[in-house]
């Protein structure tokens, strides 16, 4: 299904394996296709291979063995640098990528490095803080901020880089509720407009609540995939994997219901 | 009681706007006391009040008291003040000395900064690396640690030296889930033990769970300070920037629909055990 043809939308991992210098197998074999529009958390505990799968999807790791090809093109052909046209990628601490003086200076540093032209740019800045709410930010010093916001700051400016693809590694960190409703507001957003979003989380609620499509990973393998319903109907793969379901998922279990819970409806429907 | 703030307003050096309005609390020993409230509602704020780097450390303007284990924070100096109250920040990165090779090392930092003998030193460490998990790793050095093992080191930093105080200001907010358990246990058998414990926390399934004690905040003043089957009960928790732990609002549907009058369960057992029951009749 790869084949570097440069027509094939989405990302393609095909039996990724990964193995770090020190000789650490990250992922053993992994195979997911992802394609336009799609809203994807992936959830695990540390060490599940999360992060090393991300970092495979911008190119910033290429694999040992098998292959990623992103709308077609293969990674091991390209670097990073030239992938970060199509994919974007925030990490995980903001204080790793946040360097300028100024918020809207921050925002613009991504689509100015991408060679946009100066009027496109502004709109790239003014659309991106808009998609993350933090339009009332753009004159501050991101150092000025709490580490919450700094973490809105650093996701504005890879929004801001207009990718097809956007990864997030734990996007809500440190967030206040307010913070991770927005938050899923942008996911939503960026889902609509077509855009693949992709995000690393140990946040269950979260993940349940604003994305299509969860993907569980233990032991550098994917060991469920498919929507939250899907996923949290799994309670002994996600034991496996050490992931607890959200909240009201386990009070169902803890109730002895059969069905998966996820909100209130469910729980009416199944008392009744 | 243990800590007593009376009237206090704070300002931060070169802000309009204070951080703290008009702040009175009063938390009894012994007490677990979680403050709780959106981003920049001045839960950190208050945090470092407690502990006396507000305003010892980053100056601007106060008013009114903080009287901690008897005496006023701003007559005593941060050092005199770290015997009676342990803080543990956020990030255990800006707590990590970053000096010490080893995490026996980190522990007796501290020690070794107030003077304490070499037996007693060697002593406390093994008492609270073991109280953390950590005394298997006593020889790694705390960088090569994970979050969640630097945020415990961070905690064993602080209880080495024994204070009655200890305050957590969102200690668990950069960990996974695992992480977070871990530190919970540690807050629950610290509590157990009878410290008093101020902690700043955003995960209400734990506040619901563990405290004496919530204080709501909002825009640096308190809004609401009482039980957390009260706090947590409020109508306009959601208003000030808190999401109640979903299964109470399964529970307060149910009580507005006359299918429960009991008292607000606060764990998610007793959450299952109250529907189960509803569920029979």
């Amino acid at each position: 299904m790869s084949g570097g043809t440069g027509t094939q939308v989405g990302i393609v991992l095909d039996n990724v394996r990964y193995e770090y210098p020190n000789g650490v197998v990250a992922l053993r074999g992994v195979s997911i296709t992802m394609g336009k529009g799609e809203t994807v958390a992936i959830v695990g505990e540390n060490g599940a291979g999360k992060t090393t799968l991300a970092k495979h999807l911008n190119g910033l790791l290429k694999p040992t063995s098998g292959s990623v090809t992103v709308d077609g093109i293969d990674t091991r052909g390209r670097t990073a640098a030239s992938l970060a046209r199509l994919v974007g990628f925030v990490f995980q601490n903001p204080d790793d990528q946040l360097f300028q003086n100024q918020v809207s200076r921050e925002v613009a540093f991504g689509p100015r490095n991408l060679g946009y032209a100066a009027d496109r740019v502004e709109k790239l800045v003014r659309w991106a803080v808009e998609q993350v709410e933090i339009t009332d930010l753009l004159a501050r010093h991101p150092y000025d901020l709490g580490l919450a916001q700094r973490k809105l700051v650093a996701i504005a400016s890879v929004v801001a880089m207009d990718t097809p693809y956007i990864v997030l590694d734990e996007p809500t960190t440190g967030q206040d509720y307010p913070g991770t409703e927005k938050l899923g507001r942008l996911v939503a957003r960026l889902g609509s407009a077509g855009k693949t979003v992709m995000a690393i989380t140990h946040d269950m609620e979260f993940a349940a609540e604003h994305f299509a499509r969860i993907i569980v990973m233990a032991q550098g393998q994917v060991i469920l995939d498919g929507s939250p319903r899907e996923v949290f109907s799994h309670p002994s793969g996600l034991e496996r994997a050490s992931v607890e379901p959200p909240q009201l998922a386990r009070l169902g279990q803890l109730m002895g219901l059969g069905e998966c819970i996820l909100n209130e409806e469910d729980l009416l429907r199944s008392l009744c | 009681m243990d800590i007593v703030i009376d009237s206090l307003t704070y300002t931060y050096p070169g802000q309009a706007a204070p951080a703290l309005k008009d702040v009175s609390l009063e938390i009894g020993a012994g007490e677990l006391c979680c403050l709780i409230g959106a981003n920049g509602a001045g839960k950190s704020t208050l945090c470092c009040a407690i502990a006396g780097f507000v305003p010892h450390f980053y100056k601007g303007e106060m008013y009114g008291s903080v009287v901690v284990g008897g005496v006023d924070t701003v007559q005593r100096s941060i050092g005199d003040l770290a015997r009676r109250v342990g803080i543990v920040f956020q990030n255990p990165f800006d707590q990590i000395t970053g000096a010490t090779l080893t995490v026996f090392a980190e522990v007796a930092f501290g020690l070794e900064n107030l003077g304490t003998p070499r037996d007693e030193t060697r002593r406390r460490i093994e008492d609270v690396l073991r109280k953390v998990g950590l005394w298997e790793l006593r020889d790694r050095s705390p960088l090569e640690l994970s979050g969640g093992q630097q945020q415990r080191l961070a905690i064993a930093s602080v209880l080495a030296m024994d204070p009655p105080i200890i305050v957590l200001d969102e200690a668990t907010s950069q960990l996974d889930p695992a992480g977070t358990r871990d530190i919970w246990r540690i807050i629950a058998r610290l509590h157990a033990a009878g410290k008093t414990l101020l902690v700043a926390e955003h995960k209400m399934e734990y506040v619901a769970r563990h405290a004496s004690k919530v204080v709501l905040l909002q825009g640096g003043k308190v809004i609401a300070c009482g039980s957390p089957r009260e706090v947590l009960g409020r109508d306009d928790l959601a208003r000030c920037g808190v999401r109640r732990p979903p299964f109470m609002e399964i529970m307060r549907g149910l009580t507005q629909r006359g299918l429960w009058q009991g008292p607000m369960p606060l764990t998610l057992e007793d959450a299952a055990a109250v529907l189960k029951e509803v569920a029979r009749r």
